[in-house]
């Protein structure tokens, strides 16, 4: 079955080289590419899908000389394929929609290295979470950023999409440093004998293969600490996001969608992975996760709120998400430190069912976002208006989206925050005091989180697609081809398919939670059949819900049959010919809530003094208070300390030909001395 | 009598009690001041002519405005099927209902938000923005106080929390009493009452909810004034159970839970007879302040020893 599984890694590096040599033939290079990509995917879907109904747990270890403790260790369990289904089956759609959205693009040869980078993307985060070796693990965790790093810069004519390529690149690789000395830890097995991380190299002659891998005690909670910054980075938690807001609105649409949706969902596999090894969590670790969570959520929202470019809105909201999985993840190790099974269980479930349900709704956003700004030529929410008019499937698509990551019943957002609000009242409502106290902060951060993010969605739907047009490029927008609706289509479909048959997902997730929560099956099962009574209840309502509104529709169109049903303007208070840049916009939509919470807007405008004004501006911007405030000085005076060193590098020769000289003398009196 | 009849009745008094409630609320604040006031019949008549008019939409909207007073009245009926006001079970309680109902109550929210935005017009922004602003507050301190008494009653559902026959051990009367408070404060915000909103002013700019419902005329207006009195229900329910006490049985339980839905209304138009709506950087103060109380009543829960101290589930 591993074969099988590895088979579609190989034929999307495949395609990708096909496209890559078909450079001179861009029509041909986008046909290949996407297709290829799309069936590709399909295949590791279906695979992946056919390994988990059958409980595969096949493995292949390969000699690997590549570095010392290395080998080609591969396996599949049931976090591998959890984590297998949204990388696929976001990347198959993401494909469909990129052959539609890179129809415009100029230069053949971008396109094809793209669907080149495309296919080393998506096979090395198959790859990251097959692996079952530290070193294999680490290079197709390099291969992931760096292939992501060229989608990210595919448009790099643009300043600021160089200047994003260089933060990600930056980012990525803090955080693989960080990496890099978890597993030395994990290797040696304990830093307190060794004298500290620096001596594990040491005992580099065990085998970096995840069996071998453990820790305990300070150990382990070093290791979770690394895990949580070298992951966290990836992951997007708060303050290690900066990142995300830069390089996700720089990419194609489908890029964003691919990374955001699923990408960085590998920092979460890689710190649940990472607790598999490290045996019992102590308190604290909940307890970190669920304030990183938290914090993580509610700062992600806030700034998705303040945006008014929609894609690097949808940016802050990954976030945001991935703070709402940490809280679930969270409530898991609280569950399993203070020993209830059923919370650990609920927690687990609930954070990883936002893994892939934030893969789906988040990748719909981001798809539905790049068909709206392709059509009206701009990301700036406040230049569109009135698109679900123009562009009916995209805007219903993207309403589907908008409501399911407000966590809005009956949809998939919904049932993963339902599981986590779940586990957090069973450990509020029963549990010792400490963790209780937590579970009410998960309960009170979850709601103003989803409080919060109603508030943003409503504003990034309501603001881009009802009312009126607010340009003319907006006015002039038309819905796009089926290659870039299908795929959001689709996805909106699956966001509700998850939400209306909750206690299906439920069962699907269970053998998943309960193996990462450290339960039996039975025990498992016995918990999954409670949760999933109650969600068979939300499906129930779900379909009263459907029943009522179908129901009020029916009685008001017979109400209305025999009626006159007439068309006006607006009423507008009797001010019947407003012009559409009189519309309410997304900055004086949020202006309460940012100007509440202090974020540090910018604004800018021409002040109104004469009685004929002729020309007045008005601008507004919020820049991350993590980036302005931590990062850049931070690298500033990293860069004035490495500047002192600069009398080193002067220029001459001769000098150079002395420090070589003066470094093998060192070296050989240290040799022989 | 049988569960499941009983909640069927609960429903159903529900939907035709419900659009009394702002006739109680006009009669307290009409009495406060010496006049006679509308009779109590005006909503369900105000409903009526309005299902029999024809319709005008506006050129720039489309379905979702449409859409918006039908989903947030069967969100509201939704919500009715699983808030047990009169004891018992409701129709379709769980374990963790609470957070559907929460689920329901922002969905009527979302719709109701966008289809303002719909119109296109600046006054309705207006409102939807406020809504917006003020419910976000108003959610944690919903599902925080929800999870102190949950803690003090040991049970994560409506039906166990409200529906309680065991007399109130007296720490948790403490948390009881601040959660009532802080629901009493989501219940005026929610259902746009002084000193949140201002339902009874047409100044488009004090209002909020009255504002988003500018636009919307005939059957429309009926649905949302018909969502908007269960929604008075639904939410008096949740107050006034957590302070009345259950006796176990049905008629007595189900008229006191009818008594206090009533004077919940009722204190809600004393409110409104005294005092006048806040100015609107005011309200997130007051909204801070039910949070507080609901965190306040979080923490007492952990520190009281209960008489019957919470056993792990497991």
């Amino acid at each position: 079955m591993i074969l099988v599984l590895l088979l579609p890694l190989a034929a999307m590096l495949l395609v990708g080289l096909a496209a890559a040599v078909l450079a001179g033939a861009p029509q041909a290079a986008r046909a290949v590419g996407a297709i290829g990509m799309c069936a590709a995917s399909v295949g590791g879907l279906a695979a992946a899908i056919a390994a988990l109904v059958l409980g595969d747990a096949s493995s292949l270890a390969l000699p690997w000389n590549a570095a010392i403790g290395a080998s080609f260790s591969v396996a599949f369990d049931p976090l591998t394929g959890f984590f297998l289904l949204p990388i696929y089956g976001l990347s198959a759609v993401c494909a469909v929609f990129g052959a539609g959205y890179l129809s415009h693009a100029h230069h053949g040869r971008g396109v094809a290295a793209h669907w080149l980078f495309y296919g080393l993307l998506v096979s090395s985060m198959a790859l990251v979470v097959m692996a079952r070796n530290a070193v294999l693990f680490l290079v197709a965790w390099e291969i992931m950023s760096l292939s992501s790093w060229q989608l990210v810069t595919f448009e790099h004519e643009r300043e600021e999409t160089r200047q994003a390529g260089i933060t990600y690149l930056v980012a990525t690789q803090i955080g693989t440093a960080f990496l890099l000395v978890m597993f030395l830890v994990l290797g040696t097995g304990s830093v307190s004998d060794a004298g500290g991380a620096g001596g594990a190299a040491g005992g580099a002659a065990g085998s970096l293969d995840f069996a071998q891998l453990g820790a305990s005690g300070r150990a382990a909670s070093a290791v979770f600490l690394l895990a949580l910054v070298g992951f966290g980075t990836k992951a997007g938690i708060v303050p290690l996001h900066v990142w995300l807001p830069e390089a996700h609105p720089a990419a194609p649409s489908h890029v964003s969608a691919l990374m955001s949706g699923v990408m960085i969902k590998t920092g979460i596999y890689g710190i649940v992975r990472v607790l598999s090894f490290i045996g019992a969590p102590p308190a604290w670790w909940g307890w970190t996760l669920v304030l990183i969570g938290a914090v993580s959520g509610v700062v992600g929202v806030l700034f998705a709120l303040a945006q008014h470019d929609i894609k690097r809105l949808l940016a802050y909201h990954s976030v945001e998400n991935i703070g709402i999985i940490c809280l679930g993840l969270g409530v898991g190790l609280l569950g399993i430190s203070f020993g209830s099974t059923t919370v650990a269980f609920l927690g687990f479930a609930g954070g990883l069912l936002h893994v892939l349900n934030h893969a789906l709704f988040k990748g719909l956003l981001f798809l539905g976002a790049g068909s709206a700004s392709h059509a009206a030529g701009t990301r700036e929410i406040d230049r569109l208006g009135g698109l679900m008019r123009r562009m009916p499937l995209t805007g219903a698509a993207f309403l589907v989206g908008a409501a399911a990551i407000c966590g809005l019943p009956p949809l998939n957002g919904f049932v993963s925050e339902i599981l986590v609000f779940l586990g957090a009242y069973g450990a509020a409502s029963a549990g010792p005091a400490a963790p209780a106290a937590a579970a009410a902060i998960v309960v009170a951060a979850l709601a103003f989180i989803g409080g919060l993010a109603a508030a943003c969605f409503t504003k990034a739907f309501g603001i881009s697609f009802l009312g009126e047009p607010r340009t003319p490029a907006a006015a002039a927008a038309v819905e796009a081809g089926p290659s870039m609706t299908v795929p959001v289509l689709i996805l909106a479909g699956a966001c509700a398919g998850i939400g209306l048959l909750g206690f299906v997902a439920v069962s699907f997730i269970a053998p998943l939670a309960g193996a990462v929560a450290g339960i039996d099956t039975a025990a498992a099962l016995a918990i999954q059949e409670a949760a999933g009574a109650g969600l068979v209840k939300v499906s129930l309502v779900a379909g009263v819900l459907a029943a009522l509104v179908l129901g009020l529709v029916i009685l008001r169109a017979a109400l209305l049959s025999r009626r006159t049903v007439r068309n006006a303007g607006t009423w507008d208070c009797g001010y019947t010919l407003p012009d559409a840049r009189m519309q309410y916009t997304s900055s004086s939509f949020a202006q309460p809530l940012t100007g509440m919470f202090r974020l540090g807007t910018h604004r800018h405008w021409t002040p109104i003094s004469v009685p004929f004004p002729e020309r007045a501006e008005f601008s507004s911007h919020t820049p991350d208070v993590f980036s302005q405030g931590v990062f850049r000085p931070a690298f500033a005076g990293i860069g004035a300390l490495l500047s002192r060193m600069r009398w080193l590098q002067h220029g001459r020769l001769q000098l150079y030909v002395l420090y070589v000289a003066a470094t093998l003398l060192v070296l050989l009196m240290w040799k022989l001395g | 009598m049988d569960g499941t009849v009983f909640a069927v009745l609960q429903l159903c008094v529900a939907l035709a009690l419900a659009p009394f409630l702002p006739g109680i609320v006009n009669r307290v604040k009409a009495v406060a001041a010496g006049r006679r006031g509308p009779p109590l019949l005006q909503t369900w008549r105000d409903i009526a002519k309005l299902l029999g008019k024809s319709a005008v939409y506006s050129r720039t909207t489309g379905w979702v405005f449409r859409a918006g007073p039908v989903v947030a009245l069967a969100a509201a009926t939704a919500a009715l099927c699983i808030v047990p006001w009169a004891g018992g079970g409701a129709l379709l309680s769980f374990d963790g209902d609470l957070i559907l109902f929460a689920g329901l109550l922002a969905l009527m929210r979302f719709v109701t938000i966008i289809a303002a935005l719909d119109t296109g017009s600046a006054f309705e922004g207006m409102g939807a923005s406020r809504e917006a602003w003020f419910s976000s507050l108003g959610e944690p301190a919903l599902l925080l106080g929800l999870a102190a008494v949950a803690r003090t009653r040991g049970s994560v559902s409506l039906a166990g929390i409200l529906g309680v026959t065991t007399t109130v051990p007296g720490g948790a009367a403490a948390v009881i009493f601040l959660v009532t408070c802080s629901l009493f404060i989501v219940y005026l915000a929610e259902n746009a009452r002084i000193p949140v909103d201002d339902p009874d002013t047409h100044l488009e700019l004090t209002m909020i909810h009255e504002v988003m419902a500018l636009d919307h005329g005939g059957i429309d207006l009926a649905y949302i004034q018909y969502g908007a009195s269960l929604k008075l229900w639904v939410l008096g329910g949740l107050v006034a159970s957590l302070a009345v006490p259950r006796t176990g049985q049905w008629y007595l339980d189900a008229a006191a839970g009818i008594a206090g839905i009533v004077v919940v209304a009722a204190a809600t138009g004393v409110v409104e007879s005294i005092m006048a709506r806040l100015r609107l950087i005011r309200v997130p103060q007051l909204l801070v302040a039910a949070l507080a109380m609901s965190a306040l009543g979080m923490a007492l829960s952990l520190m009281t020893n209960l008489p019957n101290p919470p056993s792990v589930a497991v």
